[in-house]
């Protein structure tokens, strides 16, 4: 399992990514021994709920974390650099150009004081030696290639003037003007109106798959996943708790956790039952309980549950789960849904 | 009230609370103040500042007020006289203690009497909004129009001078600037969803200002008073320097600058004495107000 | 289970026979809305005259009946949280009337909007903002009893039982202020602040919105629990179509503003009418992967609520639009029963003059269908 993230046609690759944030109080561990690659042309979606360190693990990809607060270990590996030996001149060239990132709210990604076309134009000429009318040119066809209607007039609006659903585009368009191979995506889609993210997430596929892209996607929604990933990470206090195929994980989950996400996600519930909700609320990271963090909200945790943090366990098909009663409680119910007590 | 609804069950209770004693605001701004060693230092120089203001009659080696002709402009450190003396022979260290009162006043006077006054005027304008804000801003934008030194010199002057002119002169130039802070900060809490929840259990406007709008704009308004007293203390220093504010012989470290300066070059050291202390007292008041805004930022 | 197939009507049960507060009798709607209407006006230039108009809310008109969920589902923009604030009476309605259990708000004949309070309470989204941070949670919860005159150590008493009520215990719970709670947490307060004055109807406006899907579903479950226990009435606004048909008995879909569509949750959700709640639904992400839509139901954002499209507001993304729909604006039937499945589409109205009258298209043809009409929705 883990032996294949060491292998070349990864675009990244991160080996037991710890951070750690200082302040005044206890330190918080908010990732903690992750592990996970992407190749060309995959989505690895990321999954949890907040807190649950998701959105830092992505962060420190891109060494975004503010460095005089954070402690980041382990190895992480964009198209064969190591992220965090570079300087902070190289790691500015490979940001946006190996790597992109697009953010849920596209306002504070943008600036506002230029237009759409001189931000993707600008993104174009820090990173290629091209000419003015040339970067003008990729950016139109930019607009085009993200679906934005009549180009030519948007090239000149600034941010404020586009509607929610444009200004993503935008952003999308801006992340890939220089043709990254890998695309960092914090919950992008979050903010929109349902008819309105169907749109963009459709739009992500298909640019991801014309253009082979590697895209990790960091996102809370079960149904975001379903739609837009291969494989699915999902982390629960600082770690991934399971990891797989998104069709594994999202149809035949063996974490707790991951079970517990399913059943209190609303879809189409009997309205004259409770939800099966999840009891308590998520551990504080300054002072995690020893063992699986889950155990103490989970209604199979054993003493034993409590005495070291779980292995990964294979799961049948790829992927592992870090539950060490993962066998036995699949096999006690016969079904990857527990049964309502 | 339970018999009917059995068949829904109770709601379990949620027994995870955040560990430790409450944390009120106040407590966790002190807690955060105590590890903030250069606030602490800076809020005990003006602690001494005022005591020593306070008990200058008892601290104070000389009678401010005496003068020699033989001891005229001694140096720093001179038999008796620690910071010297000035150009009547008068003991510098008394008359800066004694001074600082003076100072101290026209420092921390003027601001409080704009925070009730702007403050007022600044909730009022920014909770009603409308065309109450409206009036109420647009006067206050007259006065933002002068540079404050200007006008705090006209006013000044125009009421002729004095103590009691000088305060108001003081008052009236911050007012605009207190206004604006505080109705900028009640505009912002009054969009807040719990000042629409407090609205839709049907409280009064003056129950929800008194309540739930003064607590929360006291923060910025108290970090932006504390730097407001050091400007005040420079301007009124300012004011008895060009002879608008207290009357010689009452010792003021501005108008003792303005005097001193004349012997610039027989006795630099203790000429700058005062304005030391000028500097002392606004940078600390500066720092605290700071350190103040660092600690109070907390997220709710 | 046994009513899945059978459209709900809302249940009259809750209603506890002899209480006191019932003014009207069982079927005495809770509160009738006729004809609302918000415009929020744009000033520009020097002379600050008015440009434009948001049309927020036009012309909305609806029936809530005792002890049942209205659901309320829209995107942003739609109008949803202006017609919670006109409800509550946080905004000045232009036009339009509410009707509370039978007495007219703010009219000499019916209830002042102080006592309207006292039944009609709201729980609103942001958990972070709605509460005093200076204020620690019991006193937040005590506030709403102390302004309508109880004694300062009763409100408090009300406030200890209800944190108790919502799920948190009391005695670690209430000397808490709001920044050392959770977001859940939080929201319990809220609701239970909205409580306070044991008011009859709650309005949830986006209540678990920003909550994580594991907490959405505890105070979901919350919500069911203190509807039967204190006998309440919702309106429960919200963008998430799977909670809404989790909880509400009926739905009623807005559109710039107005509303196109209303009806029983399970007709509006399996017989859908108007082509905006259709692409509504066919925008919903399914759990499985083999499910993905491949297609979005519907080009563009929703237009901006300002100078709104002439006719049916939905024409300029609607797939079957024709001449009629930008000319006339599609009405719902007045004189229909209030509890009845309505639509707003010309569609549906055989006299309408649109070509598919009377034989609706049950679902949206795919998206490619109709791409070009993207260049449209510009501006």
């Amino acid at each position: 399992m883990t032996g294949m993230i060491t292998q070349t046609d990864d675009i990244v690759s991160v080996r037991s990514l710890d951070v750690v944030f200082h302040s005044r109080q206890a330190p918080a561990k908010a990732v903690s021994d992750v592990s996970f690659a992407v190749k060309r042309g995959e989505v690895l979606c990321i999954i949890g709920e907040s807190g649950s360190g998701k959105s830092v693990s992505m962060r420190a990809l891109m060494r975004l974390l503010p460095a005089d607060r954070t402690k980041i270990g382990g190895h992480i590996t964009v198209d064969g650099q190591d992220v965090l030996a570079l300087s902070e001149g190289q790691l500015s060239r490979v940001r946006g150009s190996s790597i992109s990132m697009i953010f849920q709210e596209p306002m504070t990604a943008l600036d506002p004081v230029y237009t759409i076309g001189e931000q993707i134009a600008e993104g174009i000429r820090r990173h290629e030696k091209v000419s003015r009318a040339e970067a003008n040119q990729r950016a139109l066809e930019l607009l085009e290639l993200v679906r934005i209607p009549s180009p030519e007039r948007r090239l000149k609006n600034y941010p404020h003037e586009l509607s929610g659903g444009l200004r993503q585009r935008a952003m999308i368009a801006v992340a890939l003007a220089c043709r990254p191979a890998l695309l960092l995506a914090d919950e992008p889609t979050t903010a929109l109106d349902a008819t309105v993210q169907i749109q963009v997430l459709i739009l992500l596929k298909k640019l991801q798959l014309d253009m082979g892209m590697g895209i990790i996607f960091v996102t809370h929604d079960l149904g975001v996943a379903a739609q837009i990933a291969d494989d699915v990470a999902v982390m629960y206090a600082g770690r991934i708790v399971e990891y797989g195929s998104a069709r594994d994980i999202l149809l035949h989950p063996r974490h707790p956790y991951t079970m517990g996400m399913l059943a209190s996600t609303v879809h189409g519930q009997d309205r004259h039952r409770d939800i099966e909700a999840i009891p308590g609320s998520p551990p504080d990271l300054r002072s995690l309980p020893p063992g699986c963090s889950f155990a103490p909200r989970c209604k199979y945790a054993l003493e034993a549950c409590t005495k070291a943090v779980p292995p990964e366990f294979a799961r049948p098909g790829g992927g592992y789960a870090r539950c060490i009663r993962m066998t036995e409680i699949v096999h006690q119910m016969g079904a990857p849904q527990p049964v309502h007590a | 009230m339970s018999t009917d609804t059995a068949a829904i069950g109770s709601v379990p209770l949620l027994a995870k609370a955040p560990r430790g004693p409450r944390h009120s605001f106040v407590r966790t701004v002190v807690a955060r103040l105590r590890y903030d060693y250069l606030t602490l230092f800076f809020m005990g120089v003006i602690l001494l500042a005022i005591l020593s203001a306070v008990f200058a009659p008892w601290l104070a080696p000389h009678d401010p007020y005496a003068t020699s002709m033989i001891l005229r402009l001694k140096p720093v450190g001179f038999e008796g006289h620690l910071l010297g003396t000035d150009e009547l022979g008068r003991d510098v260290l008394s008359r800066i203690l004694y001074g600082g009162r003076m100072s101290l006043m026209m420092g921390i006077v003027p601001v409080l009497m704009a925070v009730l006054v702007g403050g007022l005027l600044g909730v009022v304008a920014g909770f009603a909004g409308g065309w109450v804000n409206m009036i109420i801003m647009r006067i206050m934008d007259v006065f933002y129009a002068f540079p404050s030194v200007l006008l705090a010199v006209a006013i000044s002057g125009t009421l002729g001078g004095g103590v009691v002119s000088g305060l108001l002169a003081l008052t009236l130039v911050f007012i605009p600037s207190m206004c604006r802070i505080t109705e900028t900060a009640t505009t912002q809490i009054r969009g807040l969803d719990f000042v629409e929840a407090a609205r839709a259990s049907g409280a009064s406007s003056g129950s929800i200002i008194l309540d739930h709008i003064v607590g929360n704009i006291l923060p910025p308004v108290f970090v932006y008073a504390s730097s407001l007293v050091s400007v005040s203390v420079l301007l009124g220093a300012g004011l008895s320097f060009l002879g608008l504010g207290v009357a010689p012989p009452t010792p003021d470290w501005g108008q003792m600058l303005s005097s001193l300066r004349q012997a610039i070059y027989v006795q630099p050291i203790v000429c700058a004495l005062p304005g030391l202390a000028i500097f002392i007292v606004s940078l600390s008041f500066n720092l605290v107000s700071d350190g103040l805004r660092q600690a109070m930022d907390i997220k709710a | 289970m046994d009513d899945t197939l059978v459209p709900r009507r809302p249940t009259l049960k809750p209603v506890k026979q002899g209480d006191p507060r019932d003014r009207g009798g069982a079927l005495q709607p809770l509160l009738i809305v006729n004809n609302l209407r918000k415009h929020f006006p744009i000033r520009g230039g020097m002379l600050k005259r008015v440009v434009a108009k948001v049309r927020a809310v036009d012309d909305v008109s609806f029936t809530v009946m005792k002890g049942e969920t209205l659901g309320v589902v829209g995107e942003s923009g739609c109008g949803k949280s202006t017609l919670a604030r006109l409800l509550m009476n946080l905004i000045q309605r232009d036009t339009g009337e509410l009707i509370f259990d039978g007495d007219a708000v703010g009219e000499k004949t019916g209830i002042t909007l102080r006592q309207l309070r006292r039944h009609l309470q709201m729980v609103f989204q942001d958990s972070s903002s709605s509460l005093n941070p200076r204020l620690p949670v019991v006193d937040s919860i005590a506030y709403g009893p102390k302004v309508h005159g109880v004694k300062t150590h009763a409100a408090r008493d009300t406030a200890m039982q209800l944190l108790e009520r919502v799920g948190l215990r009391s005695d670690l719970f209430a000397g808490r202020y709001p920044h050392e709670l959770s977001g859940g947490q939080k929201q319990r307060v809220n609701i239970a602040r909205a409580l306070a004055l044991s008011p009859r109807m709650l309005i949830l406006d986006e209540a678990v919105s920003a909550l994580d899907k594991s907490v959405e579903a505890q105070v979901l479950n919350l919500l069911r629990y203190l509807k039967t226990h204190f006998s309440l009435t919702y309106l429960f606004i919200s963008h998430d179509l799977h909670v809404v048909r989790y909880i509400s008995d009926r739905v009623l879909v807005m559109y710039l503003g107005e509303i196109v569509e209303i009806g029983p949750v399970d007709e509006i959700y399996e017989q859908p009418k108007h082509p905006y709640t259709q692409a509504l639904l066919a925008s919903q992400l399914s759990m499985d992967p083999a499910e993905r839509v491949t297609e979005a139901p519907l080009a563009g954002d929703p237009p901006n609520p300002v100078n709104p499209p002439p006719g049916c507001r939905f024409h300029t993304r609607c797939p079957y639009a024709e001449s009629v729909c930008s000319a006339n604006a599609p009405r719902m039937d007045k004189r229909a029963d209030p509890l009845s499945h309505q639509v707003a589409c010309h569609m549906h109205d055989l006299a309408s003059g649109h070509s598919r009258a009377g034989n609706p298209p049950r679902t949206l043809p795919q998206a490619s269908q109709f791409a070009p009409k993207l260049a449209l929705i510009g501006a």
